[in-house]
């Protein structure tokens, strides 16, 4: 199997502000919010990070989408380097998070044009994909209403969309069914998978067990900022459900650190 | 994808974003419009003030008047109604309430007086008393009239010689054009820094701290369009928008001028070139990328569109000082060198195309230094397009 995402001891650390230090009651200035991280996507796959919040999921795949710069180390997609050629990584792939916000202003057909425009996309390739995306998502009912008046599922929706108009290989995904009802989440799911039919490699960030056990085909498990289990998800569960299991590795680190869980 | 069209696309969807929004065209317009309604009304207000209606009837009491000065007030169309001693109190209260406007009191036989008294000879002259209300802007109309006409009385008994007599010849020689250009090149490039400001306050951080506060800004910088280009794209547009908003307020100035002026003077700025506006607009333009390029720079480092604002108004008060700058001293500086600091560039080469002093290395000088300006400050900006600690500070 081809590897297309290869992450390679990924480090992040955070600076806390004073006032970030007297919320969280600490005297550490600086925060590892992701340590050393590696592992490897398949070509076709559909990659789960499960962790708990603040595990580092989010600052990870922020890097990979090249929003933001590790410490140290590195990641390929397709393989380009997210630290040398973010521009080539950045038309690889599709990054879609609650933080991407889309003017309200705008329609979800400016919208769509404008972000075709800026991936260079030609307007007839751009007009074709449109098409079949808005009336895939039924975006085409409410083409024409600002982003400002539109529901929640519906920005979702328009923002999914959005974030995929180049049609990009890599699609990388934090927390995709978040704040989304049951019908939206739905529609979300299945899109996921028929992207993957078409040989699309899907990274996804939740900490949803169920979401994972319907989506992914691998997983890895993030606490602290570290990787603790990267494998399938039957090597993974070994027969259990992922809940257990997952609870099962937390209790373990936790032994292991002192911690209370 | 080329350079070209992600810039082209940036700034298309800027002006698309601010002309469809009724808000924001409100926003760049209205200044404009209230600038030439208030001054119009200011304009109104002062000549109903401090005008004098030609229509007007004083209202003046007069004791012992001789018969040259009611020949003299007969002759000027101003009735004095005579009045006894006995009625002086009663006259004053009235000038008090503003139910009269004067009371003039003559010596008894001032007319033998006057042609008795000797000037060498020491003694006090015949005095008259004049009695007015000067928070009464008619009584002060009245006093001032009266005044003049005896000043003119007395000076035409012992006239020797006048000055500037004749009322056919025309003694002023300075032309519309001086007149213009005085009024205009202490005036004007204070007001142009001052409106292009505002414009640029009206767009840069709404466009650029806005997108960062509603987080759409990051969506921008996920696509494979350079940071540059983003950057390049912004400015182009907000110049241009900061430029239809300094136009239209510089518009509401100049019709609203001679309003506000009640007539006073003659301005007529017809008296520029095209070629004096054509070196005024490319003066302004490059005052334009600067000042667009300075306030997008502090936008981005603000965490909204509020912050953004504070942190320019330091900025607009030094504008304003340097364009209050241009008011004071003695035409344009003649000194290549300042001309490469920007704004006061600026102020000094609006000095020099107002006062019809232009020097073409001055101005080739401040647009170079201007447009270098703005270049480094794009550079500024993609560099904090590309710092996510500038972006993603929350």
């Amino acid at each position: 199997m081809e590897e297309i995402i290869i992450v390679k001891g990924l480090t992040k650390t955070f600076i806390l502000s004073a006032k970030q230090q007297k919320i969280e009651k600490t005297n550490v200035k600086v925060r590892t919010a992701v340590n050393n991280l590696s592992f490897s996507a398949y070509k076709g796959e559909i990659f789960g990070l499960l962790g708990p919040n603040g595990a580092g999921k989010t600052t990870t795949l922020r890097m990979l989408a090249t929003l933001i710069k590790p410490d140290s180390g590195d990641a390929l997609i397709d393989g380009y380097s997210i630290v040398n050629q973010s521009g080539e990584v950045r038309s690889k792939i599709g990054f879609l998070t609650s933080e991407l916000k889309l003017e309200e202003f705008f329609t979800p057909n400016y919208l769509f044009d404008f972000f075709s425009a800026l991936h260079g996309i030609d307007s007839e390739t751009a007009e074709k994909r449109k098409k079949e995306m808005f009336s895939r998502f039924g975006i085409d009912k409410f083409a024409e209403v600002k982003v400002a008046d539109l529901s929640t599922g519906m920005k979702q929706k328009t923002s999914l969309c959005i974030s995929l108009v180049h049609n990009p290989d890599v699609i990388i995904f934090d927390e995709p069914t978040n704040g989304l009802d049951v019908l939206t989440a739905k529609v979300v799911t299945d899109f996921l998978v028929s992207l993957k039919n078409e040989g699309k490699t899907i990274i996804v960030s939740t900490h949803i067990f169920s979401l994972i056990e319907k989506l992914c085909d691998r997983v890895g498990i993030i606490i602290d900022g570290g990787m603790f289990v990267c494998d399938t998800l039957e090597n993974v569960c070994q027969g259990k459900p992922l809940e257990d299991r997952f609870f099962d590795i937390y209790s373990d680190y936790c032994k292991r650190e002192d911690k209370e869980i | 994808m080329k350079r070209s069209s992600a810039i082209i696309t940036i700034f298309k969807k800027e002006l698309y974003r601010f002309f469809k929004d009724r808000r924001t065209v409100v926003a760049i317009l209205l200044p404009g419009l209230l600038i030439y309604v208030i001054y119009s009304v200011m304009g109104g207000a002062f000549s109903d003030q401090f005008g004098v209606d030609n229509e007007f009837k004083p209202n003046i009491y007069s004791v012992n008047t001789p018969e040259s000065i009611k020949a003299l007030t007969a002759s000027a169309e101003i009735e004095l109604k005579d009045a006894d001693s006995g009625q002086q109190e009663e006259i004053k209260t009235q000038i008090t309430d503003e139910n009269c406007d004067l009371l003039i009191i003559f010596p008894e036989d001032f007319d033998k007086k006057v042609a008795e008294y000797d000037p060498t000879s020491g003694t006090e002259a015949p005095g008259i008393e004049i009695f007015y209300n000067s928070a009464s802007t008619n009584s002060t109309t009245a006093y001032t009239m009266i005044t003049s006409l005896l000043d003119s009385y007395e000076s035409s008994m012992t006239n020797k010689f006048d000055v500037n007599h004749s009322a056919d010849i025309k003694f002023d020689l300075a032309s519309e054009r001086d007149l213009t250009s005085a009024i205009f090149s202490m005036l004007m490039p204070m007001l142009l820094i001052v409106l292009l400001f505002s414009g640029c306050l009206a767009v840069a951080p709404e466009s650029i701290a806005g997108e960062k506060e509603r987080g759409t800004i990051a969506s921008m910088l996920i696509t494979p369009a350079k940071r540059s280009d983003i950057a390049i794209g912004k400015i182009l547009a907000l110049s241009l928008l900061a430029l239809i908003s300094g136009a239209s307020s510089t518009l509401g100035i100049i019709l609203s001028f001679p309003k506000l002026m009640g007539g006073a003077v003659e301005l007529n700025g017809a008296v520029y070139s095209v070629t004096d506006y054509l070196l005024l607009a490319i003066v302004i333009l490059s005052t334009v990328l600067v000042l667009i390029t300075l306030t997008s720079i502090v936008s981005a480092f603000a965490k909204s569109v509020k912050e953004a604002n504070g942190y320019v108004t330091p900025i607009m008060i030094i504008a304003m000082l340097v364009g209050v700058s241009g008011m004071f001293g003695n035409g344009a500086s003649s000194n290549h060198m300042l001309y490469a600091i920007p704004l006061y560039n600026s102020v000094q080469c609006m000095i020099g195309i107002f006062s019809f002093d232009i020097n073409l290395i001055n101005i080739i000088v401040t647009v170079a230094a201007n447009i270098v300006l703005t270049a480094l400050g794009v550079l500024v900006l993609t560099k904090m397009f590309n710092s996510e600690k500038v972006m993603f500070n929350k």
